[in-house]
């Protein structure tokens, strides 16, 4: 099949950028979203003009390193899916396809459909680990942890920091990444001696990147490629209000 | 203090304020609706206030609330207080959230294709304006009279009647019950996830919730000036 491209190209982060139209021939298919943008760059190589760069690495949909809007949805129309794992018979011959980059204050683009996400790194450092005195391992089931919670922060931990949720939302806010990083931890045994600073300080760190606030449009549950519930969103909000009542060093 | 300070600055301070002040607006919202279903029972055919419309005691009656403790209207004024106060505070963190919001998005996408927000939870803002317009005018009508064309003070139910039956006034109260309705719907919805307010058994809950309580507050307030319209209710 063959399409037609509109992908946002910038040079670097001081470059404005603009649309730019390609045309993408031949296209199997069988490849994925990223393999067709391969075979776009090849061509792009061969007539001498500097490839459409993005992200991406393990190509399973288990990194989170990949992701843009296309035709305005995160990662695309396939839901509970990422753009590596996208494949090309969700499109059809004649298709026009608009590819940009995650858009938020809080992720500059650093140069075509690349941005930085630093600002996750930034929340987690904030609060989303445990602090343990490292020794021996541990044996396995030494602590009992309710089947529920364990199945349920095991939903949370599904998260791979892909950035889709903030992308997709109106408000280019990151509730659903930061409640879904305190919820795995504040859910489990071991993460409850740090629950309450953990939630304050993740949240004071999500509000202090330019990421907007929730307005509850549940865009960012559509689009999450790991299906992440925005019961999580309501959990840390929870949290969070409890933790206000709490002292600092709780 | 510090921490204080803290609170007051996080946007996750102005979106429990939003909730709240939400939620107190929207019991006022019912107990308004409910009290005004009087415009549908006429007049009491006896007793003391015989001849006399239910709706017009029943405005009274709220100037004797509290009574012998609270002196004449001075519970409707607590109320007025409260909610003046709330809707303040509403609009208050409706606009730092906006300009929030707008910092989390900078620049807009060439092509967004929305996947689960709702009309309703789109149009919160100019919603919301509209809502505003509508209270403003809506005292100005009803409650001084300084905007109605044959306002009588304390013949609540004649001012009603009258109002209604102009279909300019009518179409703008329908209109702004409308935008109501759809706020009230994603509001609703909006302020349990908000303020935390989930569980397994009640998810499913929440949003039946709000589509009864949007529909009934709005179709029961826009049932008035129909009534009035169609000529069911009359002086
Ligand atoms: C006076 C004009 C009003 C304005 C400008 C306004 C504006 C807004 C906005 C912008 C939001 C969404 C905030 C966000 O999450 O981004 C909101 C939420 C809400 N509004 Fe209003 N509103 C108004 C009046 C009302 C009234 C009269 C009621 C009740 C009858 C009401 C009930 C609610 C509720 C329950 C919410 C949900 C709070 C939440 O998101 O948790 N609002 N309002
Ligand atoms: S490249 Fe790893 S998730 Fe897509």
């Amino acid at each position: 099949m063959d399409l037609k491209l509109h992908v946002w190209r910038q040079k670097d982060a001081s470059d404005p950028g603009s649309m730019v139209e390609y045309q993408a021939k031949d296209v199997s298919p069988d490849m994925s979203f990223l393999e067709m943008l391969d075979v776009v760059n090849e061509s792009l190589v061969q007539k001498g003009e500097e490839p459409i760069a993005f992200d991406h690495d393990c190509r399973e949909g288990i990194c989170g390193a990949c992701g843009m809007m296309i035709n305005g949805v995160a990662h695309g129309p396939q839901r509970g899916t990422t753009t590596c794992q996208l494949h090309m018979r969700h499109f059809n011959d004649g298709d026009v396809v608009y590819i940009e980059p995650w858009r938020s204050g809080a992720f500059p683009v650093l140069k075509d459909l690349m941005v930085d996400r630093g600002a996750f790194d930034r929340i987690i450092q904030a609060g989303g680990y445990i602090s343990v005195n490292t020794g021996s391992a541990p044996d396995a089931n030494e602590i009992p942890v309710p089947k529920q919670a364990a199945d349920t922060a095991f939903e949370a931990a599904a998260c791979i920091g892909c950035g889709a949720c903030v992308a997709q939302c109106p408000n280019g806010a990151a509730q659903l990444f930061t409640s879904a990083k305190v919820s795995h931890l504040g859910l489990m045994p071991q993460g409850q001696p740090e629950r309450w600073r953990r939630v304050r300080g993740m949240v004071a760190q999500m509000e202090e990147e330019a990421f907007g606030s929730c307005s509850n449009h549940l865009e960012c549950e559509a689009v999450c490629p790991k299906e992440i519930s925005v019961d999580f969103i309501a959990r840390m909000n929870r949290d969070y209000i409890k933790a206000t009542f709490k002292g600092d060093d709780s | 203090m510090q921490w204080m300070i803290e609170i007051y600055r996080s946007a996750m301070f102005k979106k429990v304020v939003m909730a709240v002040t939400g939620l107190m607006l929207f019991g006022f919202v019912i107990g308004h609706v409910a009290g005004n279903l009087k415009i549908y029972q006429g007049k009491y055919v006896d007793g003391i206030h015989q001849g006399e419309y239910k709706l017009d005691v029943y405005a009274e009656g709220l100037r004797e609330l509290g009574a012998p403790v609270l002196g004449h209207g001075q519970a409707l004024w607590i109320a007025r207080i409260g909610l003046l106060l709330a809707v303040a505070l509403h609009i208050w963190s409706a606009y730092q959230l906006t300009l929030v919001n707008r910092r989390g998005r900078p620049q807009a996408y060439q092509k967004v294709t929305p996947q689960a927000s709702t009309y309703a939870s789109r149009t919160m803002r100019w919603g919301g304006v509209i809502i505003l317009f509508f209270i403003v005018y809506h005292i100005l009508h009803l409650t001084t009279g300084s905007v109605h064309q044959s306002f009588e003070a304390g013949q609540v139910f004649h001012n009603v009647v009258r109002g209604f039956s102009n279909p300019l006034v009518s179409g703008f109260y329908i209109l702004a019950n409308l935008a109501l309705g759809l706020h009230l719907y994603h509001g609703i919805w909006s302020l349990f996830q908000s303020l935390g307010l989930n569980g397994q058994r009640f998810n499913d809950l929440r949003h039946k919730i709000a589509v009864a309580f949007a529909l009934i507050i709005s179709l029961t307030n826009i049932s008035f000036p129909v009534a009035v319209l169609t000529g069911v209710v009359h002086l």
